[in-house]
């Protein structure tokens, strides 16, 4: 069996804003658009990721929030609705999501054997996280890849964000030599927002871009300095400026999904693309790709 | 009609209790104490449950759920394994949305969410399943929000407060919450459960001492405190105390028993009950600002909110009878929503703005610079029916009863066609006699207003 890869990373945010704002058949609530600037975006990752062919997507949204180790979705298939606690208004969507639960199984398992606190979900009543969909579909609204869904240990929160990265990139070490192991081509998916600051009030209708910026200067800087250092394949320096990056600017990296791929990429020197950088509802969002699979094999 | 909270409770989250409490004697402990509560709800004449809940975070405001029967199979995030609870509550909608207005009232971002399959919250559906089986009675539920502090959980259960006194509820407060929230990491066998840390469990009897010496005021004011001790930061702050307290007027001569405290899975799991029959100890000092009012700065957004339309607002004018309600726009002068004589009811002119933020449904016909705006007429008509149907129903009658309407549009040659189609399927069933006027102008920006007389 040829050894498997991972053959692009992705930034992928998944603010419910832009699937409302797409109009996908599957989403009950309609829009007027808006957020173009980073649905864009994610038209040139799509038809960036055209070019490459993979099996799998591998996932890590901190919307499924756990907080006794790391857990994997270990069903077959999910078929439910979504419907977004804090934006119900913008997100109720009816998903048919496959899962390869071999992968999510050998990636439990070596995450176990290396020392983790994880567990398997099994039972049929759950129902997948609104981050993961949103990631997905705005991805490969075809919904023709199986993913592994991982849920978001609450690391930095329970201890603090050093904690949280540690373990993270630990986990990022056990995701890559479960997907070697298993010969599969995997694209990988952090689905988290850089800054992370909301405004607290929505403008009616909400897809009015006149009224989207960003909350303030400061999360500004902090947004367009990690893009930067993506950009520049500074990945060893955005880890060690997370703990600050998680703090100053709320960042919703918080839930670990920025540092794992990090790790689960080797903490990769080559440089990231930007596709799209815009912010929905006050919080920066930077759609981004890490083609792997032009890098060689080292 | 005087409201009353007559029972607060304080309860864990976890889904333990329901789903195997026979694994664990302390959760069964926990189990027994939460039926012993619902014993003690139910010897009471409360007829509504107000649940906050530290599990549903909210960013807009504050969110309270007005579906009149959420239906759906909760699981929970972490203690998947431990199986599913289906549930179908029954909501007071009537109360969540005047709520949400009062919310808006006292300067808070609000608002009511309805939707099928709206995931209620692992709190929320263990409380009312164990509290109120079966909905003997109609519960609402309210988010926490992330960002809010001190004062805006304060003015958030004063909103509430507004709204128990305004319809005359025997409310039950519950505050769903862990005390110390540390869980332990890794998977346990049940007879392994204990708090997590010494340190947890000496915080959590210290608040436990309080609360059984009624001290609800005092805790409110430890809650910073308590946060950073013995929290995992999921929200902002330790907010439920915030809430509890000001539920019961920043008391603390409650009388409070503490039913059982346990470990569900490290974290400090408590059900405790505070009734409002003093103890006799004399209220104790508190410090901290009571506020009745938010005026803090979140509309960064600078939605315009709450717009008078450039007219002063009035509250009703009262009287023996007289009837008023925060469900109908506030009047623009010196006079009451409606009067009562003999049989009849006369209301006083009614437009279509929303009472709380003064929305115009449709939208208004100009803007501040008098300059004309493309409306609705339809929509506008349609909101003036439901405003007449709310105070109608406040005085006790209903839109049925309707005997004589003189209708005044702004616009005849524009608005007469959709205003006669509204009329149609709405007050055209019930079949007054009816007067349609055309005038210059109406006082706020509004083009339909409707006088009604009706059978009491
Ligand atoms: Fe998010």
């Amino acid at each position: 069996m040829a050894k498997g890869s991972i053959v692009a990373g992705c930034l992928a945010p998944h603010p419910p804003h832009l699937v409302y704002a797409d109009n996908p058949p599957q989403n009950e609530p309609e829009s007027e658009g808006g957020w173009e600037q980073l649905r864009w975006g994610y038209d040139r990752l799509r038809e960036s990721l055209s070019k490459v062919d993979y099996d799998v997507i591998v996932i890590l949204s901190p919307h499924w929030q756990t907080y006794v180790g790391t857990h994997f979705i270990g069903l077959p298939h999910c078929t439910s609705k979504s419907v977004d606690p804090i934006f119900p208004n913008l997100f109720r969507f009816d998903y048919d999501i496959e899962i390869d639960v071999d992968l999510a199984r050998a990636i439990h398992d070596q995450a176990k054997s290396d020392g983790m606190s994880v567990k398997m979900m099994e039972n049929p009543d759950f129902r997948v996280d609104y981050g993961t969909i949103v990631s997905c579909h705005m991805l490969r609204p075809e919904w023709d890849k199986p993913i592994v869904s991982i849920s978001s240990n609450r690391g930095m929160h329970y201890y603090s964000p050093e904690v949280m990265q540690e373990m993270m990139l630990e986990l990022g070490r056990a995701t890559s030599k479960a997907i070697e192991a298993s010969g599969k081509r995997c694209l990988l998916v952090a689905s988290n927002s850089l800054s992370h600051r909301h405004f607290t009030t929505e403008t009616n209708p909400p897809e009015d871009m006149s009224k989207e910026h960003i909350t303030s200067h400061a999360m500004h800087l902090w947004d367009m300095r990690m893009i930067e250092l993506m950009r520049a394949g500074k990945s060893q320096q955005i880890l060690d400026e997370m703990p600050e990056f998680c703090e100053q600017a709320i960042s919703e990296a918080d839930g670990g999904a920025f540092s794992w791929i990090l790790s689960a990429m080797g903490i990769p020197e080559e440089p990231a693309i930007l596709h799209g950088y815009g912010t929905i509802i006050g919080t920066g969002n930077a759609v981004i790709e890490w083609p792997c699979h032009e890098w060689g094999d080292d | 009609m005087s409201g009353e909270i007559v029972k607060s409770l304080v309860v864990p989250a976890h889904p333990h209790p329901v789903l195997c409490p026979e694994k664990n004697e302390g959760w069964q402990r926990i189990r027994d104490a939460y039926d012993e509560a619902r014993r003690q709800i139910e010897e009471t004449d409360a007829d509504l449950i107000i649940v906050y809940s530290t599990l549903w975070p909210s960013i807009i405001g504050h969110q309270i759920q007005a579906d009149p029967n959420p239906e759906w199979v909760m699981v929970d995030a972490d203690f998947h394994d431990l199986g599913s609870i289906p549930y179908s509550l029954q909501i007071d909608t009537e109360f969540a949305h005047a709520w949400n207005a009062a919310n808006k009232a006292r300067g808070l971002e609000s608002r009511t969410v309805a939707y099928h399959g709206f995931p209620i919250d692992v709190g929320s559906v263990v409380a009312l399943e164990l509290l109120n089986p079966g909905n003997r009675i109609p519960a609402v539920i309210c988010s926490t929000n992330v960002y809010s502090n001190r004062a805006e959980t304060t003015v958030l259960a004063k909103a509430c407060m507004d709204v128990v006194k305004a319809q005359g509820k025997k409310a039950v407060a519950v505050s769903v919450m862990s005390l110390s929230n540390r869980m332990f990491t890794e998977p346990i066998e049940p007879h392994e459960d204990r708090i997590h840390s010494l340190k947890d469990d000496e915080w959590n009897r210290k608040i436990l001492e309080f609360l059984s010496e009624g001290r609800l005021e005092d805790i409110g004011q430890l809650s910073r405190t308590i946060h950073d001790q013995i929290r995992v930061k999921k929200v902002v702050a330790f907010k439920p105390m915030w809430w509890l307290s000001a539920m019961n007027d920043n008391r603390n001569d409650l009388t409070g028993e503490v039913l059982a405290y346990e470990a569900i899975h490290g974290a400090g799991a408590a059900v405790v009950v505070l009734d409002p029959e003093s103890n006799g100890t004399g209220d104790k000092e508190y410090d901290e600002d009571d506020v009745e009012f938010y005026g803090g700065d979140r509309n960064v957004l600078d939605v315009e909110e709450g717009d008078d339309h450039g007219v002063a607002l009035h509250d009703p004018t009262t009287g023996d009878t007289s009837f008023n309600t925060d469900k109908a726009p506030k009047p623009v002068g010196a006079y009451p929503h409606a009067r009562k004589e003999g049989n009849l009811l006369y209301l006083s002119g009614v437009g279509p703005r929303q009472p709380g933020d003064n929305s115009i449904p449709g939208g208004p016909i100009r803007d501040s610079d008098g300059n004309s705006l493309e409306y609705d007429i339809k929509a506008q008509t349609r909101a003036v029916i439901e405003n007449v149907s709310r105070i109608l129903e406040e005085a006790g009658s209903s839109l049925d009863k309707v005997i004589d309407v003189t209708s005044f549009l702004v616009d005849m040659d524009r608005d007469f066609a959709g205003y006669n189609e509204v009329w149609a399927e709405t007050l055209g069933k019930v079949g007054p006699t009816r007067t349609t006027l055309a005038i210059r102008a109406l006082p706020t920006p509004i083009a339909v207003e409707l006088k009604v007389i009706a059978r009491a």
